[in-house]
């Protein structure tokens, strides 16, 4: 459980800097401080078990079904990485307080800090590689939010957004990779994962593997050649480029390296991607560093090469020089991090970073001075110096490797490497504290407050110590995290200051004094470097990233330029494409099943049809035309759904009919009644070729499927319907109770739809479109009697009667034909037909119904119908049946669907009225009617009648 | 009779998606019309055609129709009607805000052209036009 702790500490801590900025600076640091060391604490609880070689584990199972487990567990590794995470991370935050200015939201900073923080955490102690990609990204997240910081500098924002882009790409190919690796072990917890070795290793998928998850690596790290974000980086505040790039964030590609050694490693790929990427990146890198002018430039760059240096280090895949790499990176994290708060504090105190500007420094600031020769020193691999101790034991394992069959390149190679870092590092300090002193410093220098340098004083202390008792200070310390790197081998080595005359002696030798020349002669040597190439990574990325983009928009807005015609086009070329590839791969043998026979008035219908589909196709531009040879296409249609066994879907589909064509009308009443010929021939043509392709594909699939045999799932239903939901006809049965779950969501889904109709007419009548109403003139000629006796005084008759035929198909519906969707519907065209005789005015002055709350009510009946059953102990929906005997009427059965069916009726009600009322008042409101209110006055504006204006 | 009612679907298809792809709102709203008739005629006909048998529990029936694909194709008519419906509205409150019926955006505001300075810079992290930079 503490080690959840651990990592959610930093997390519950994120929330608390914000509020406590209130109380003051201090109080703000202080908590952010409390949290860290509180977490810390924990992690330094489980040291002993730890130093034994055992392994603390805590687990639950989180999302079993995708092998997600929130797992964690701490053993060598994973320790001293979190103890470097915390143990730095509260250095940081004291530095942090003093450097902060009182402009800087310091609260916000110590939020992102503390989150980036428990993201690290999160990385280095999960369980699982799934959660350690999801903390894995939230350490790009936290860290594009801590580089982003100082938001009004444009450096700043672009550093972000680069590291983002980079890390974050990387981050994604190393998701695939843990993917795969995860497929490959059947697991995706790491302990299983790490047990696995051999099957890894002879996967055909190893290689894909290793590549994705190295991609992630290899930009976290910010290893060559995607080393370019780091420096960018470096235009966050210092204790942000001190904790993230350098000790921390950076690490992470490398403790991910580490991690995965014991099953990657070893392998001839592993050797030639990870060794040489390392070597290559610790040459480039230390290269540029030598000539970076900008102080954080030079140590980011020198950061870089480091990285470098560790990553070729456990590319070679000998478990001593995973020891060596293991010291390195605490030798690196504690040299580095003391330099980067020094370079933080030069640039507080005198106002600059850039190294021509500065000189002298060493009587201006003498505790500064100090700290620097101790660490630079280090960097540089002077003896008696923790640097020293693992730089030898590189430069050994180096003259011991072999590339490509041949012993020097990597000896050589590194050689030189070592050569630029000191000299790199001599530059720092001497050419920041030696030398004259200046008169022009922008500020004037003095060392800083005891808070900003005795963070990196204590680092210092750590150099030295390490440096001159390496086995006694860090042995155990490198014994068990090499243990866990190298999968618990033990191995025979030691760490000492003196290894007599070796190689590895002589090759440091050479880089001191080559470094040293090099400083000596440096004006010559900068004048050399002056005349040659400057490859720009940045300008690179930019063109890169500008050339992705423009690829991006041209695609964008080739497909998607703004005109329906061409994504309705795309769409049904891409279905026809899919169908086509589909069809291609599959059986193209002729069915079995018997067909039925063509009686003559099927063909007839047929005849009908084509003839009318033709119709619409030639004649869509006479709009009232194209609207009537619908209406027959659809009467087609229900006769249809009679013929073939489907009495329900025929009484749905003619009423549907029948409401969409008065909406359309309606509709059409304002739309222009024809369309112009505008598309070319070519158009013509290519639509006609597509439609045509549509429907041979649909056609074509629907001949394959019927005249094939198949198996349903229907058999259930039939057998269940009048004991399990207490009705014969087993297709209301089904939509009201067996299914009754899809049908309330449809009723909601109609619901919507009337709802959204309702919104966009009665946006109509207000405003610039309300007035273009309002001055709207009729483009067709008026009938003169626009209420005919003869059709008002016949609706209103039937008005009952209609009514009285819904309610019985209602009533019917559960056993024979019928049910609350047709009943709705008819009740409905009922209701509408008052509108379209008598006017609107007249009948919406009668019907004082909401149809709004028509629609609710009606989904309101229909959920609790459904929570009906919760009450008694079922599922959901689930239907019941009552028997009542009646006096006269005899037994009667009562099904709970039934009230769910009337759910369903008032949606369907309501949903329609709400649709074809709202397009009448529009109609209304164009032609300024006035309302009848006499009960047969078939047309109020008659003069001599009572007049009566539109309420 | 089966290959009646496959061509039948593929001649509504047809004429739906040829109607689907006009440049005025009222076509395109027909288009929708017939490619529901075609889709809803298509899912029906799943259950395969039988003649003159029911779909209600009966002593005296022999067999029974597929009720299930009937089901779902009776709800599928009610909702092809509110989208019927959704379109027909959307392109009547359209015509009137717009003053056309295309259903295209209009030529001035299609294939928008960004400025590729800005949006570089936005991306790439370029430097940012002035003004852009806060």
């Amino acid at each position: 459980m503490s080690l959840v702790l651990i990592v959610m500490l930093p997390f519950i801590g994120a929330v608390f800097p914000p509020l406590m900025i209130r109380a003051g600076r201090n109080a703000c640091a202080m908590t952010s401080f409390t949290v860290t060391l509180l977490a810390f604490v924990l992690l330094m609880a489980h040291a002993g078990t730890v130093f034994n070689g055992e392994v603390v584990r805590a687990s639950w199972t989180w999302l079993p079904a995708l092998g997600l487990n929130a797992s964690f567990f701490v053993d060598g590794l994973g320790f001293f990485f979190a103890g470097l995470i915390l143990g730095i991370g509260l250095l940081i935050i004291i530095y942090a307080r003093f450097y902060l200015s009182k402009d800087d939201p310091m609260g916000t900073f110590y939020s992102y800090l503390l989150l980036f923080q428990g993201a690290m955490v999160g990385i280095v102690l999960s369980d699982n590689i799934l959660l350690l990609v999801v903390f894995w990204e939230l350490t790009s997240l936290s860290s594009f939010l801590l580089i982003g910081y100082w938001k009004h500098l444009p450096d700043g924002r672009r550093g972000a957004r680069m590291a983002l882009t980079v890390t974050a790409a990387g981050g994604l190919a190393m998701i695939a990779g843990m993917l795969i690796l995860g497929d490959i072990a059947g697991s995706y917890d790491l302990t299983d994962i790490l047990l696995q070795r051999e099957a890894i290793q002879n996967s055909p998928l190893y290689l894909p593997a290793l590549v994705l998850i190295l991609a992630g690596c290899f930009t976290k790290s910010a290893q060559f050649p995607f080393h370019f974000w780091l420096p960018h980086a470096m235009a966050a505040p210092t204790p942000v480029s001190a904790y993230l790039h350098s000790a921390t964030m950076v690490k992470a590609g490398i403790f991910l390296m580490a991690r995965m050694w014991p099953v990657l490693a070893g392998t001839d790929e592993w050797f030639y991607i990870v060794a040489t990427t390392g070597l290559l990146t610790m040459l480039i890198a230390a290269y540029i560093a030598l000539f970076k002018d900008d102080l954080k430039g030079l140590l980011a760059f020198s950061t870089v090469s480091h990285l470098g240096l560790v990553t070729m280090l456990l590319g070679f895949g000998t478990p001593i020089a995973a020891v060596a790499a293991v010291f390195h990176i605490l030798n690196h994290a504690t040299f580095k991090a003391a330099l980067f708060m020094t370079a933080g504090i030069v640039d507080h105190e005198t106002g600059t970073r850039d190294i021509k500007r500065l000189g002298g420094l060493a009587h201006l600031m003498p505790i500064t001075a100090t700290l620097v020769m101790l660490a630079g020193a280090s960097m540089a691999g002077l003896p008696l110096l923790n640097g020293f101790l693992s730089k030898e034991m590189m430069l050994h394992e180096a003259s011991l490797t072999d590339w490509g069959g041949l012993g020097w390149p990597v000896p050589l190679l590194a050689t030189v490497a070592a050569c630029f870092s000191v000299a790199y590092s001599f530059r720092y300090m001497f050419h920041v504290f030696f030398g004259h002193r200046r008169d022009d410093y922008p500020r004037k220098p003095h060392d800083p407050p005891v808070g900003m340098w005795l963070p990196p004083a204590l680092l210092v202390v750590l150099v030295v110590l390490i440096g001159l008792f390496p086995e006694s200070v860090a042995g155990p310390l490198v014994r068990t995290v090499s243990r866990a790197v190298t999968g618990g081998e033990v191995l025979d080595y030691q760490l000492a200051l003196w290894h007599g005359f070796t190689p590895a002696l002589g090759m440091s030798a050479v880089a001191v004094t080559v470094g040293i020349v090099v400083l000596k002669n440096w004006r010559a040597v900068r004048a050399a470097w002056l005349a040659g190439p400057h490859p720009e990574a940045r300008a690179m990325f930019r063109a890169t990233i500008s050339f992705v983009v423009d690829l991006a928009l041209t695609i964008t807005h080739g497909v998607h330029n703004g005109s329906l015609q061409r994504y309705l086009g795309f769409m049904v070329g891409t279905a026809l494409l899919l169908g086509y590839a589909t069809f291609l791969g599959s059986t193209h043998a002729p069915g079995e099943r018997a067909l039925l026979p063509a009686t003559a008035v099927a063909v007839v219908g047929w005849v009908l049809l084509v003839a009318a589909c033709l119709a619409v196709v030639t004649m869509h531009r006479q709009r009232l035309l194209a609207l009537v040879v619908v209406g027959v296409i659809g009467l087609i249609v229900s006769i249809g759904f009679v013929y073939l066994s489907a009495p329900d879907l025929a009484l749905t589909q003619i009423s549907v009919e029948v409401v969409t064509v008065i909406l359309m009308l309606l509709a059409l009443n304002f739309l222009p009644k024809e369309t112009p010929r505008e598309s070319g021939r070519g158009r013509h043509v290519l639509d006609a070729a597509l439609a045509g392709a549509a429907g041979l594909g649909v056609g074509g699939a629907a001949w394959a499927v019927l005249t094939r045999d198949f198996e349903t799932l229907s058999g259930y239903y039939l057998e269940q319907s009048v004991p399990g939901g207490g009705g014969t006809n087993v297709v209301n049965v089904i939509l009201v109770d067996f299914r009754g779950f899809d049908t309330f969501g449809e009723i909601i889904v109609l619901g919507i739809a009337a709802l959204a109709i309702f919104a966009l007419l009665d946006g109509a009548m207000f405003g610039a479109v309300g007035r273009k109403l309002a001055a709207w003139v009729p483009d067709q000629t008026r009938a003169a009697d626009r209420h005919p006796l003869m059709l008002a005084v016949a609706t209103r008759v039937m008005l009952p009667l209609s009514l009285l035929v819904g309610v019985f198909i209602f009533l019917r519906g559960h056993n024979v034909p019928g049910g609350g969707f047709i009943a709705g519907l008819v009740v409905a065209i009922a209701l509408i037909v008052q509108y379209m005789a008598s006017g609107f005015g007249w009948a919406a002055q009668r019907m004082k119904v909401d149809y709004h709350a028509l629609i609710g009510s009606g989904v309101l009946a229909a959920a609790l119908t459904g929570i009906g059953s919760w009450m008694a102990g079922y599922p959901f929906l689930t239907s019941t049946v009552w028997h009542f005997e009646l006096p006269l009427l005899g037994e009667l059965h009562v099904a709970s669907a039934m009230f769910f069916d009337i759910g369903v009726f008032l949606v369907v009600v309501g949903a329609t009225m709400l649709a074809l009322a709202n397009l009448s008042r529009i109609g209304r409101r164009a032609e300024h009617l006035l309302v009848n209110r006499e009960p047969m006055d078939v047309d109020p504006s008659r003069p001599g009648l009572a007049r009566s204006r539109e309420s | 009779m089966e290959f009646l009612v496959a061509s039948g679907v593929g001649v509504l298809t047809a004429a739906g998606v040829y109607l689907l792809l006009r440049k005025r709102t009222f076509p395109v709203v027909l288009g929708l019309a017939l490619l529901s008739y075609a889709t809803n005629v298509f899912l029906f006909s799943m259950g395969r055609l039988t003649v003159n048998l029911p779909p209600v529990i009966n002593d005296l029936a022999q067999a029974y129709t597929d009720p299930l694909p009937q089901a779902l194709v009776l709800t599928a008519i009610v909702i092809s009607f509110g989208m019927t419906a959704v379109a027909v509205v959307m392109a009547l409150r359209s015509f009137l805000e717009n003053d056309d019926d295309i259903v295209d955006l209009p030529e001035s505001a299609m294939a928008l052209d960004p400025d590729p300075e800005a949006a570089d810079a936005d991306v790439a992290g370029l430097d940012a036009p002035p003004g852009a930079s806060r």
